[in-house]
């Protein structure tokens, strides 16, 4: 038993409002409470409608983070709600919280959205094994220690939704399929029974695939069951590599050329990755360029700085590549 | 105080598209009396990039990069937040799976070199606050800059993931609500801004492959802090130095609304601060001028 003394402070909610079906705006509701050390943010949701407003709607269920309904936002962090303790909150954001739904504008009723989007995507990736199974067979499936060890916990995502409405490219793209459909389309490509051929290429599209990931670490930031759905958007990337579906494009090319540039410099080439990446679509690339230029920051391809000892880079790069594109 | 040593990982920006960045940290470390021994071996640190491709290559490129701070016996330095999270990352994978090390020693024996894991891997941003202090800078503070507001613009690979920055640096940071730059700009005489994107993402990564969003996300970080009453921004980046500085005019179109600010690196305006000359410090090599010095 924990010997932690349960301590109590007063904290300030600001609370949304909003139902689509009456309000023309959402709005926010002030309560003060006194919270304690022991309790998690679904005690304040549940303590808000059992005491103040009965018609205050959010949605729960297992209380033990495994069904993944009470994803919300506390002070704009996305956040599961039975499994985030208030003291936490506290320590991230002080005394004056601010609790709204995963995404305001799919709000429905108060912390309630409309995750219709999240499911499609998450559809979209095929999320289950594809695989020629024996519905009768003589002997157990049997998949070594090794291989479930490279699902990387993938398979221990909960569909809360945390990671999707904190992505900025979904906000911006929405097309992109989004961490969470990523990572559940990872965790069927890294598992050995799964036969599927479409899938890496579907999440390797241009318009909605793992190439308009901005690298913002976000996903990973927030995801109540820490699976990292950025590592898993890294590793698609190197499977579609690997296995040679990954297509001749701009974000490819932009990937492969740091490895020629390295090779030859040690260094970035910066003008030289875009011209790599780029091909002729460089020219839309002149005007900043040239902007760039004049100020200085241009290296001119003869004055390009290069790494002290280069021949071991080079050396590194013939024996330590895994890759080929 | 014993004199701060520290082996300096310029990554490839500082010498090539931002000179104003090394210029100025080169001025501010020389100020601080902060001896800065440069990594000349250093190879690119791959910019999460190298990574989508050949993950153990770019651990084998990273470490070495490392093992040089090594054999200096010193920490290292970085001036850009990528080169930070790339360098660092490798360093906490290596170093919790021994045999992952063991399989990039392999390959680092062959050109003479070891991964040993003693050198931490620090932003310069953390040296100055961590090491250095806060309270000495203000102490050293010549020009105070207290008639601007500025606004901060963390970067995402400083920041997040926290558990990386926790690990790497001496005080924590909250990836929801860092205070580092903030408490800096103060020590600089400055009013902090506070906006909505300082913690977020400038989209310097998509920009090749997805510039719309590369483009709002920009875009939304300048009018956040010009709607905040910003007078300037100040990154420790280089990269989202380059998105705010030079790509105004596609963030202007993409959110359909005039931005632009100037943005300095972090260096710049310590240096501002200490009573370096524009000259020293480079602003003469931004796109967006810096014209109220």
């Amino acid at each position: 038993m924990s010997t932690n003394k349960i301590t109590t402070q007063k904290v300030n909610f600001k609370v949304f409002r909003f139902n689509a079906d009456e309000d023309y705006l959402p709005y926010y509701e002030d309560y003060s409470l006194d919270v304690t050390s022991e309790e998690v943010v679904l005690d304040i949701l549940n303590r808000i409608k059992w005491d103040y407003d009965g018609s205050f709607s959010y949605r729960r269920s297992c209380r033990h983070g495994i069904c993944g309904a009470c994803a919300i936002k506390v002070n704009g962090r996305s956040t599961l709600a039975c499994k985030e303790s208030m003291s936490t909150m506290i320590e991230y954001f002080g005394n004056d919280l601010t609790i709204e739904p995963l995404s305001i504008k799919r709000a429905v009723k108060d912390m309630i959205i409309d995750k219709a989007d999240f499911w499609e995507k998450h559809a979209a990736v095929t999320p289950y094994l594809v695989a020629d199974i024996d519905e009768t067979p003589m002997s157990e499936n049997l998949v070594s220690p090794h291989d479930a060890e490279e699902l990387n916990e993938a398979d221990l995502c909960i569909q809360c939704g945390a990671c999707h409405y904190a992505c900025p490219a979904v906000e911006i793209n929405s097309d992109f399929f989004g961490p969470a459909a990523f990572a559940a389309a990872y965790r069927f490509e890294a598992d050995v029974r799964d036969s599927d051929g479409e899938r890496l290429i579907n999440v390797n599209e241009e318009k909605q695939g793992v190439w308009d990931c901005v690298k913002c670490f976000e996903c990973t930031e927030v995801c109540p069951k820490h699976i990292n759905p950025f590592e898993k958007i890294t590793k698609l990337h190197q499977m579609a590599f690997k296995k040679g579906v990954a297509k001749n494009n701009v974000a490819t090319r932009h990937a492969v050329g740091f490895l020629h540039s390295i090779r030859k410099h040690g260094m970035l080439d910066e003008g030289g990755l875009v011209l790599y990446s780029e091909g002729p679509a460089i020219v839309k690339h002149i005007p900043v360029a040239l902007q760039m230029f004049r100020k200085g920051k241009i290296v001119m391809p003869w004055n390009m700085p290069k790494s002290g000892n280069l021949d071991e880079i080079q050396k590194l790069i013939k024996s330590s590549s895994t890759v080929k594109f | 105080m014993k004199k701060l040593k520290y082996a300096l990982f310029t990554g490839c920006t500082a010498r090539q598209s931002t000179p104003e960045q090394m210029m100025s940290t080169l001025a501010v470390a020389k100020k601080l009396d902060i001896e800065l021994i440069e990594l000349t071996e250093a190879s690119c640190c791959g910019a999460s990039h190298l990574q989508d491709y050949d993950d153990f290559l770019s651990l084998v490129l990273n470490a070495r990069n490392i093992a040089y701070a090594e054999k200096h016996g010193l920490t290292m330095v970085t001036i850009c937040n990528t080169c930070q999270l790339n360098t660092a990352m490798t360093k906490h994978r290596l170093d919790k799976n021994s045999e992952l090390k063991a399989k990039v020693n392999e390959k680092l024996a062959e050109v003479g070199l070891e991964y040993k894991g003693t050198s931490n891997v620090i932003h310069f941003l953390y040296a100055i606050i961590d090491d250095f202090g806060l309270d000495k800078i203000k102490k050293m503070v010549v020009k105070p800059l207290s008639q601007f507001n500025i606004a901060p613009f963390y970067g995402c690979h400083n920041i997040r993931p926290s558990e990386l920055h926790d690990e790497s640096h001496k005080q924590k940071e909250n990836p929801y609500n860092p205070t580092s730059l903030d408490d800096l700009i103060i020590a600089c005489g400055a009013m902090s801004v506070e906006y909505e994107e300082k913690n977020k993402c400038c989209g310097f990564h998509v920009e090749l492959q997805a510039p719309h969003t590369a483009s709002v996300l920009t875009g939304n970080a300048i009018a956040g802090a010009t709607d905040n009453n910003a007078d300037m921004m100040v990154t420790p980046c280089p990269l989202c130095h380059l998105k705010l500085d030079t790509q105004t005019k596609h963030a202007s179109e993409a959110i359909g609304r005039e931005v632009s600010l100037p943005v300095l690196h972090m260096q710049q305006m310590v240096g501002l601060a200490l009573g370096c000359t524009p000259a020293e410090l480079g602003l003469k090599h931004h796109v967006t001028d810096v014209n109220f010095v």
